[in-house]
């Protein structure tokens, strides 16, 4: 490829076949997160008490523990398709940029195999 | 970055309510991801290392007010309970707003909406919609 201006290396390649691929998964994710959050705000309001018991007896019940995990998933995967949104738009740094989306990735997986942990802990009584 | 002039943006353009919801979905759905993941995995860590944690974790996050301490260094405790405890009420808040906004997003994407006055009923519509269900919400937990 030529080594010309930004535009005129670009130029004529068409699109990187990328942005509509995250973009789509934004979408995806936000309807998990409105289905799953929404049960979760549903269930905090339903349940008796907001106590040890009363809650980590209803999370340790299979449907809900199923709940709380892919609620996990859709929001871990749809605030990591959403930082990266932030940190193209305002880290201009090429350098800064990278490693900031590789904390990015480490923190959001890292996270989220914590929070899955924890329901499969209380799912399987290990809390007890 | 390129050393080019910038065009102008949020200095020189007058602010109307599509900015607005559009800011707003941005600061909401960060917010939620800094700070609300990270208070739900506290909440998810406490319920699954037993009951002392999880009456730990619910001091931190919702004091009783009447029972805070307010000598020494229990005072800067005493402060960041309360700092919590708005912030939980914040990231309810920034839920119901970002739902809002978001579910606006998804009319805007496939094409609908633009037309100038539905489209600046939706910006404010949003936000208020969002601030009602917060309202009640709280109403719903707290009057059980
Ligand atoms: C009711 C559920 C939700 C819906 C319908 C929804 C919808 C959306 C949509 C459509 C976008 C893309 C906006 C764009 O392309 O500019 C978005 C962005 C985002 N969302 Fe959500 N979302 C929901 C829940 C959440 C939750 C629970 C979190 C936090 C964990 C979150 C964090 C974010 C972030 C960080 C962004 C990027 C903001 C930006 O680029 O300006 N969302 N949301
Ligand atoms: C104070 C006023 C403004 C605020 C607070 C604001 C805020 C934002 C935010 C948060 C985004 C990212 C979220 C999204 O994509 O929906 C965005 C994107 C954008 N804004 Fe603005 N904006 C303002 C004014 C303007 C004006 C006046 C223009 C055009 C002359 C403009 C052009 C754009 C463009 C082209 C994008 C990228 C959209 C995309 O690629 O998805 N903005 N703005």
């Amino acid at each position: 490829m030529g080594n010309g201006t930004s535009i005129g290396r670009v130029r004529g390649l068409g699109s990187s076949h990328e942005g509509a691929h995250h973009w789509l998964l934004q979408r995806f994710t936000a309807v998990g997160n409105l289905l799953l959050v929404l049960w979760f705000v549903a269930s905090l309001i339903m349940l008796p008490d907001l106590g040890f018991a009363s809650v980590s007896d209803y999370l340790a019940k299979p449907v809900p523990a199923t709940a709380m995990v892919l609620l996990i998933i859709s929001t871990f995967w749809h605030a990591r398709l959403g930082l990266q949104v932030l940190a193209e738009d305002y880290v201009h740094d090429a350098g800064n940029k990278f490693a900031l989306l590789l904390l990015l990735n480490l923190a959001a997986i890292g996270g989220g195999a914590f929070g899955i942990f924890c329901i499969v802990r209380l799912a399987l009584g290990g809390a007890l | 970055m390129a050393q080019r002039p910038l065009s102008p943006h949020l200095q020189i353009w007058k602010w109307g309510p599509h900015m607005l919801v559009s800011i707003l979905h941005r600061v909401t759905g960060d917010g939620m991801a800094l700070a609300g993941l990270g208070i739900l995995l506290w909440w998810l860590g406490a319920l699954a290392s037993g009951p002392e944690a999880y009456a730990s974790f619910a001091g931190w996050v919702w004091p009783d007010l009447g029972a805070l301490e307010w000598s020494g260094a229990a005072i800067i405790a005493s402060l960041v309970k309360i700092l919590l405890k708005l912030v939980l009420i914040g990231l309810s808040w920034a839920f119901f707003s970002h739902m809002c906004s978001g579910l606006r997003h998804f009319v805007l994407d496939i094409g609908a909406g633009y037309e100038l006055d539905t489209n600046k009923f939706w910006s404010v519509a949003s936000p208020v919609i969002g601030i009602v269900l917060t309202a009640g919400f709280w109403a719903l937990l707290l009057l059980k």
